[in-house]
């Protein structure tokens, strides 16, 4: 009697289960850094993707969204194993993510050589814009050396003759710094490329003394995470907020900004940075982005953020064109070809390499309405920008 | 390249310097007289900035978070000895180390548990964010000369302990001769309680100095504990003066390598190759270092005399 009635609790079980194990889904692999202290950018892009998810109504055309998120420890052969997991393991249709170039380079083979989809939401090392482009590989963010171009053509125009420049000695690093150089006309006085990685050098004394000492009239830096709330602290501290105006790219963002607020450190307002995106941009799919997470998360997006909602919204633009079928590459790849998706950053086109072809905007460091330091977009430098790299893309 | 800047970079390694010392110091004694080694140390430099940040950012007051936070530290010192450390001293140096490591991945997942992943940081008052000009155009920031103080106040304290005290005396016997000091009668759990505890709170001041210049963030303490690993070892495991003078031996190559090695190779380098070459080596340059000392002494610069 007992057993029959557990035979039926059980039939009935089945029975109430939805289908879900037997419809299909999409996979997305997610790869970022959710432990170190730089997993304040993983955690944003996380939720940023969770956002997008929740915006799509957790389906890509008829197919649910199934996001897989992995982390790569900040460090170049992790995020390499746990790419192959993915690919490997999970299977997934597409791998998305990346902070940091040197941690995509290491990765990037895993995926294309399994004939899967690779979508960059944040590193865009010139390797992969040149030599090493690949039909598979696309980016919603920009190639490294875009943003401190954009930087180093209003360091001209703003008529500073002598540059300092410091970064962190990696692949994002000396492409930040081939970047403001390719632009600038003046001199470059003096360049610092510090320890990075999992024990990165955060206490920046001695370059900031040499900085001082150098006769530079601006200060251009690149420390992303969180040694850009360290780096401003230091500079602050070291007397230089009122002699060596600082230029920033990638280093002052929603990120770092709520905890250089926390610490009162007022050197950072008024202080200049270029990018493609700022939360204030006046576009359709950005006022839902960033409305959508200021009220679910109660904080403003960073850049890393609205690139992670542009790359779920890309894959999306590529299985809706092929109705579901996963099976077509070809369709989903000249899908993504189009960038016909609403992106954060309005509309734009993609190069030869699959890397957008976008407007930077010079950016300044204020307070909003409600006293929270944000980032505001105060005129357009650069115009439908393309990398220089494409030329050396054989596709 | 002129005196000034020489100056101020001499000052900046000084600084790292006795950091480097604080957190050294416990880690050699504790090395030195218990023959424990404690991949975790670097946990109570986590924590100690962890605690002050938290401290100062309640009660407004960094002094006042000061003065909390290394009693904490401390205590917290006391409890992982009774609770972990004790168990592990009689195990092998394998086995010390996979524990606390395991220590490290514990220590680590807590704070993010406590405080998220994006760490802490607070402001200076007013007083401490400023610059004091030392010489004619020597200007230097008044907190990092105050962190240079503090450490050389402590290592003066540390040293007249050491050298003047009977517990002083005690734990100088405990480096050189464990055995021989319990078999006279010595309370030596006491004792390891003690010092285990001292190394914590240290180490915890160190971290705590450094957080408002870098800010409180997880896994800070691993990183600074590989650099403390090389102090020891090339002042001699279980000397104080050894931790010391490493210590400052380290910081000053460490940070004028970073400071004027790219000039240096400039003159015999292209401009490109210096510019590339520089960062890496300046970063192998304390290793290149404690290669050499082993090479001439093997124990390190302050070892304990072989007799």
């Amino acid at each position: 009697m007992i057993k029959n009635l557990i035979c039926g609790a059980f039939a009935l079980l089945v029975c109430a289960l939805p289908g879900t194990s037997l419809a299909e889904s999409v996979k997305i692999g997610f790869v970022t850094t959710l432990t170190t202290g730089a997993a304040v950018i993983g955690n944003d892009m996380r939720d940023a993707v969770n956002l997008a998810v929740e915006n799509l109504n957790g389906k890509m055309g008829d197919l649910d969204i199934e996001v897989i998120f992995a982390d790569d420890g900040f460090k170049p052969e992790t995020g390499k194993q746990v790419t192959d997991k993915l690919v490997k393991s999970d299977d997934v249709d597409f791998v998305a993510g990346y902070i940091w170039s040197h941690v995509l380079l290491a990765s990037q083979k895993s995926v294309l050589n399994a004939d899967k989809f690779l979508v960059s939401a944040n590193a865009g090392p010139s390797q992969l814009a040149g030599k090493l482009c690949h039909r598979d590989f696309f980016s919603t963010s920009w190639q490294n050396d875009q943003t401190p171009m954009a930087m180093g053509a209003v360091l001209s125009q703003r008529g500073v003759s002598k540059l300092y420049v410091m970064a962190p000695n990696y692949a994002a690093g000396k492409n930040m710094v081939a970047g403001v150089e390719r632009t600038f006309e003046g001199e470059i006085v003096g360049k610092d490329l510090t320890k990075w990685g999992k024990d990165a050098q955060l206490d920046f004394s001695a370059e900031l003394a040499k900085a001082k000492a150098s006769g530079a009239e601006a200060l251009f830096v690149f420390y992303p995470g969180k040694a850009g709330g360290a780096f401003m602290k230091q500079y602050e501290q070291a007397g230089l907020a009122d002699k060596l105006p600082l230029y920033t790219v990638f280093t002052v963002d929603a990120i770092s900004l709520p905890k250089l607020q926390q610490a009162n450190m007022k050197a950072v307002l008024g202080s200049l940075t270029t990018g493609f995106w700022g939360p204030g941009l006046k576009t359709p799919q950005n006022a839902r982005f960033v409305e959508g997470f200021l009220n679910k998360y109660g904080r403003y997006p960073s850049f890393y953020a609205a690139q992670s909602y542009d790359s779920i919204f890309l894959i999306n633009s590529a299985v809706e064109a092929v109705g579901g079928d996963l099976q077509d590459r070809d369709g989903m790849r000249a899908a993504m070809e189009k960038a016909d998706f609403p992106s954060v950053r309005g509309s734009f086109s993609y190069g030869a390499n699959h890397f957008p072809i976008q407007n930077f905007y010079l950016l300044e460091v204020v307070a909003d309405r409600d006293g929270n330091w944000t980032t505001e977009i105060r005129s357009t430098v650069f115009e439908n920008h393309q990398d220089t790299y494409v030329a050396d893309c054989r596709l | 390249m002129d005196g000034a800047l020489i100056m101020i970079q001499v000052l900046n390694g000084l600084q790292l310097g006795v950091l480097l010392f604080l957190l050294a110091a416990g880690l050699t004694l504790v090395f030195g007289i218990m023959d424990f080694i404690n991949l975790a140390h670097g946990a109570f430099y986590m924590l100690g900035a962890f605690i002050c940040a938290t401290l100062a950012l309640w009660l407004d007051s960094f002094l006042l978070a000061v003065l909390l936070a290394v009693p904490i530290t401390f205590g917290i010192g006391v409890v992982v000895e009774l609770g972990i450390a004790r168990q592990l001293y009689q195990a092998d140096h394998l086995e010390q180390i996979l524990a606390t490591f395991g220590l490290i991945l514990i220590a680590d997942t807590l704070v993010q548990m406590i405080w998220g992943p994006e760490g802490l940081t607070f402001a200076l008052p007013e007083i401490l964010n400023g610059q004091v000009r030392l010489f004619r155009d020597v200007d230097f920031p008044v907190y990092r000369i105050l962190i240079i103080s503090v450490g050389l106040l402590v290592a003066l304290a540390l040293y007249l302990v050491v050298s003047h005290t009977r517990i002083g005396m005690l734990i100088r016997a405990g480096a050189s001769n464990r055995r021989m000091v319990e078999a006279l009668g010595v309370d030596i759990r006491m004792l390891f309680t003690l010092v285990f505890a001292a190394g914590a709170a240290m180490a915890g001041l160190a971290g705590l100095m450094i957080a408002p210049i870098t800010e409180a963030s997880i896994g800070m303490g691993n990183e600074i504990l590989i650099v403390a690993f090389v102090v020891i070892v090339i002042g001699g495991i279980g000397s104080v003066q050894g931790a010391f003078f490493g210590a400052i031996l380290v910081g000053l190559i460490d940070t004028l390598g970073r400071s004027f090695l790219d000039d240096l190779l400039g003159l015999f380098l292209s401009h490109q190759a210096a510019e590339t070459s520089a960062p890496a080596i300046s970063a192998m340059l304390i290793y290149i270092l404690m290669a050499v000392i082993l090479t001439f002494r093997p124990k390190g610069l302050f070892g304990p005399r072989t007799s």
